[in-house]
């Protein structure tokens, strides 16, 4: 084992997101002596952050009661709400009274989570937080006695066959009194400590979705500044869970985007396809007719919710945001759920400093915000949709407009996402329409908006547990799902002298992390790739 | 021996770039900046000639807006000692630069002054050319090898026809090839320690140079889209179509 240069700080943050960040501000707030500092993999805060979104202030008002007057990317506001039931080529416009008022959102905003982390960092830094961009944590750090004692970062300068090269600088240890985790949804290290403090004992397996984004400019006359609008329906099946959004924000864009649950059985889905299939409904297609495509992105996102959200204390480190799983379904937002949580940590964390209380304390202040009884009320909603669009529709308007969340029983998520593909030969192929370069793409057109890039000559940072299984093994029982799971088109299945051989393009991978959870076998193992590697998502 | 070195900031090289709307530029709000990447080399190679003990003293310097700043505070992270930062805001065409490193040449009498061989948003490849013309200094252009001897310099520089090997007397001006070096990788203590080196903040009216743009800019286009190819049957089709539908042949 190598020698590391180390540094010390009160609190070290994995993570430049919304939880992240606002737990290094509210610890500032509280004591602006504490040192704490924020790892980000992306090259800059912002670049590898995607979301909807429609915000909810809840959490941002408590951080930065001000935040009106420091410029914040929060303007548009909604003004206009549309929910369509869309069948192949017709729509039935929902009433929005007949709404969920979780999913009401007329105090909420449209903004773009990238610009808000952005600014958020600028908060942070303010106030003399530190933020490393371009470097990812690679390792968790144990003292003897079994907790968490910091991270290790990457090391730079190694090439694909792990020889130093010229430029090789060795990544270095971060040392924190306590290390707050905010990663963001299925973080590496984040998977890595759910398992060796058994975060998850007692509690349902995760589940997931994967997000699609793309901006479009559009005609002036099809632009309704503020308007949010949700489908659901066409193109998928009544038992695959997802559909759209459509946000129209500020400077003639459009925030078009899918979301569809990884619980999905059919090997022959293609997310990506579903997607850009959506986009070809009259409906769809009417409103960015004339206009173009200029950002495209995806991630996954979790949606477990209550029944699966892991414990988030542990010795030496807190698990916040997405990293644990504190998004509300319903609501489909995660943002201010996020943040609360990191929230929460800091008050945690400078009990723990001040008062040497233990970060158990965490679990206490939780279960009295308003988070925790948010994400108590939502927690029937997404596994009642495992019966189907329609029961899972009528079943949420009871729990939701009737009793407002507060049916006496808790529904179960009864299987892991990886779990839930059936054999190829038991499923139906899906044909999918070909692109045709106006509305509907083909993948590496797609990544190319993202700016994606990682410096070609390093390790694989998507390791096969095995390497051999994807073609002995998942080819012939589910078609090798990862071609179609990848909204990047990283991995290939290719034919070389009548022998397939399984191909992954890492360089274009955009860290959505969706291979990690779907690959059936749990075979494939998403690791940081070296820092400022990925997208390079603008207002995303 | 004291070497300055010109770095800019500039859209970073991963982005796709998209001209605005009404034809008056690229957009740049919300995209990621970088710094110009032959300002890497040229910062690694005044570096690495400082390491060799050829040279005492590195000073980074950029022209532009507040944010440009950081493109010197990574020159700072991997080895320059003392940044200089001249705000000024707008289009700045190389002639403007050129005149204000003059400036900066006049305050800081470096031995050397580096800079990248072009920058990736205007590829003008000017600025060099333009300084050593005001300075009347020798110049280097696209150095792939540099090699630092007492009062001399011998530069080998990429030409179309292969590599033609020149020594020039100091001081000099040398602008930079990608070929010449590896950029290091900033360490996190060194970004720590670079946070607290100098960077000196002039305002460019102080000056006295006209940055004016020589230039009237009439419009900023995309590229035409390229047109979907077609398969054809044989070569004689193939001979056919480039004969009377291309007209190449």
């Amino acid at each position: 084992m190598m020698s590391r240069e180390s540094m010390e700080y009160d609190v070290v943050i994995i993570g430049g997101g919304p939880s992240g960040l606002s737990t290094a501000i509210k610890l500032k707030q509280l004591d602006s002596n504490l040192n704490v500092c924020i790892l980000e993999k992306a090259s800059e805060i912002g670049a590898h952050i995607l979301s909807g979104n429609v915000f909810e202030t809840r959490a941002l008002d408590e951080l930065l009661p001000n935040w009106k007057e420091l410029n914040s990317p929060i303007k548009t506001k909604v003004n206009k709400e549309k929910f369509l039931f869309l069948g192949k080529t017709k729509s039935l416009s929902w009433p929005t009274w007949l709404l969920p008022s979780v999913q009401k959102n007329h105090k909420n905003y449209i903004i773009s989570l990238a610009n808000l982390c952005r600014w958020l960092g600028e908060q942070a830094e303010a106030l003399g937080v530190e933020i490393f961009p371009g470097f990812p944590a690679n390792e968790i750090l144990y003292t003897e006695d079994g907790s968490v004692k910091g991270v290790v970062t990457q090391d730079m300068g190694i090439d694909k066959d792990g020889n130093k090269k010229d430029s090789f600088e060795p990544g270095i240890e971060l040392l924190g009194k306590v290390t707050v985790f905010a990663e963001g949804c299925r973080g590496h290290l984040g998977k890595q400590l759910i398992k060796k403090f058994q975060l998850d004992k007692g509690k349902d397996p995760q589940q997931y979705g994967i997000g699609f984004k793309e901006i479009w400019e559009i005609d002036e006359k099809n632009h309704e500044e503020g308007l949010v609008m949700h489908t659901a329906g066409w193109p998928l099946d009544n038992n695959t869970y997802g559909g759209s959004f459509i946000y129209h924000a500020e400077n003639k864009q459009i925030f078009l985007g899918y979301v569809i649950g990884l619980d999905y059985k059919n090997p022959h889905l293609s997310p990506y396809d579903e997607f850009q299939r959506f986009k070809t409904h009259p409906d769809i297609e009417k409103i960015i007719k004339g206009g173009k495509r200029v950002s495209y992105g995806a991630r996954a996102l979790i949606e477990g919710g209550f029944q699966s959200l892991p414990r988030m204390f542990m010795p030496g480190a807190l698990l916040v945001g997405c990293d644990a799983g504190t998004l509300n379904m319903p609501k489909i937002k995660g943002s201010h759920t996020a943040m609360k949580s990191g929230i929460i940590a800091a008050e945690t964390i400078n009990e723990h400093l001040k008062e040497n209380k233990d970060l158990s304390i965490f679990e206490e202040k939780f279960n009295i915000s308003w988070l925790h009884k948010e994400l108590y009320h939502a927690r029937n909603v997404k596994p009642s949709f495992s019966w189907g669009l329609i029961l899972g529709i009528i079943f949420t308007g009871i729990d939701q407009i009737l009793f407002r969340g507060k049916l006496p029983f808790t529904l179960k998520h009864k299987h892991a996402d990886h779990d839930t593909l059936k054999p190829a030969n038991q499923m139906s192929k899906i044909n999918y329409p070909k692109y045709d370069n106006v509305i509907t793409f083909d993948k590496t057109s797609s990544v190319y908006l993202t700016g994606t890039n990682h410096t070609d000559n390093q390790p694989v940072h998507l390791k096969l547990k095995d390497p051999n299984l994807p073609i002995n093994y998942t080819l012939e029982k589910f078609d090798e799902p990862a071609q179609r799971y990848c909204p990047a088109g990283v991995y290939e299945v290719q034919k070389e002298n009548e022998v397939n051989k399984f191909v992954i393009n890492s360089q274009n991978c955009i860290h959505c992390k969706t291979c990690d959870i779907k690959e059936p076998s749990q075979n494939i193992n998403w690791v940081t790739p070296e820092g400022g590697g990925g997208p390079k998502y603008g207002n995303m | 021996m004291k070497i300055l070195v010109a770095v800019k900031r500039v859209i970073d090289y991963n982005v796709q770039i998209r001209v605005k709307e009404d034809g008056t530029g690229v957009v740049t709000d919300n995209v990621k900046m970088s710094t110009n990447p032959p300002d890497d080399n040229a910062i690694e190679e005044a570096v690495k000639i400082k390491e060799a003990g050829k040279a005492t003293e590195v000073v980074a310097v950029t022209v532009g807006e507040e944010k440009a700043q950081e493109t010197v505070r990574k020159a700072l992270a991997v080895g320059a000692d003392k940044g200089i930062h001249v705000q000024a805001d707008g289009i700045l065409e190389p002639l403007a630069v050129s005149k204000i490193l003059q400036k900066i040449v006049d305050k800081e009498k470096p031995d050397l002054v580096f800079m990248g061989k072009q920058a990736i948003d205007d590829d003008c490849n000017q600025t060099g050319q333009m300084l050593s013309a005001l300075l009347n200094w020798p110049q280097a252009t696209f150095a792939s090898k540099i090699n630092v001897k007492d009062n001399k310099l011998e530069v080998t520089r990429e030409i179309d026809e292969g590599l033609e090997t020149i020594e020039i007397n100091v001081p000099a001006i040398v602008t930079c090839d990608l070929r010449l070096n590896e950029p290091r990788y900033a360490s996190l203590p060194n970004i720590m320690k670079a946070k607290k080196k100098p960077i000196e903040k002039i305002v460019v009216s102080e000056l006295g140079v006209d940055i004016s743009p020589r230039l009237e800019q009439l419009k900023v286009e995309e590229p035409p889209k390229r047109k979907a190819g077609i398969k054809v049957a044989n070569v004689a089709e193939l001979v056919q179509k480039l004969k009377n539908e291309a007209k190449v042949i």
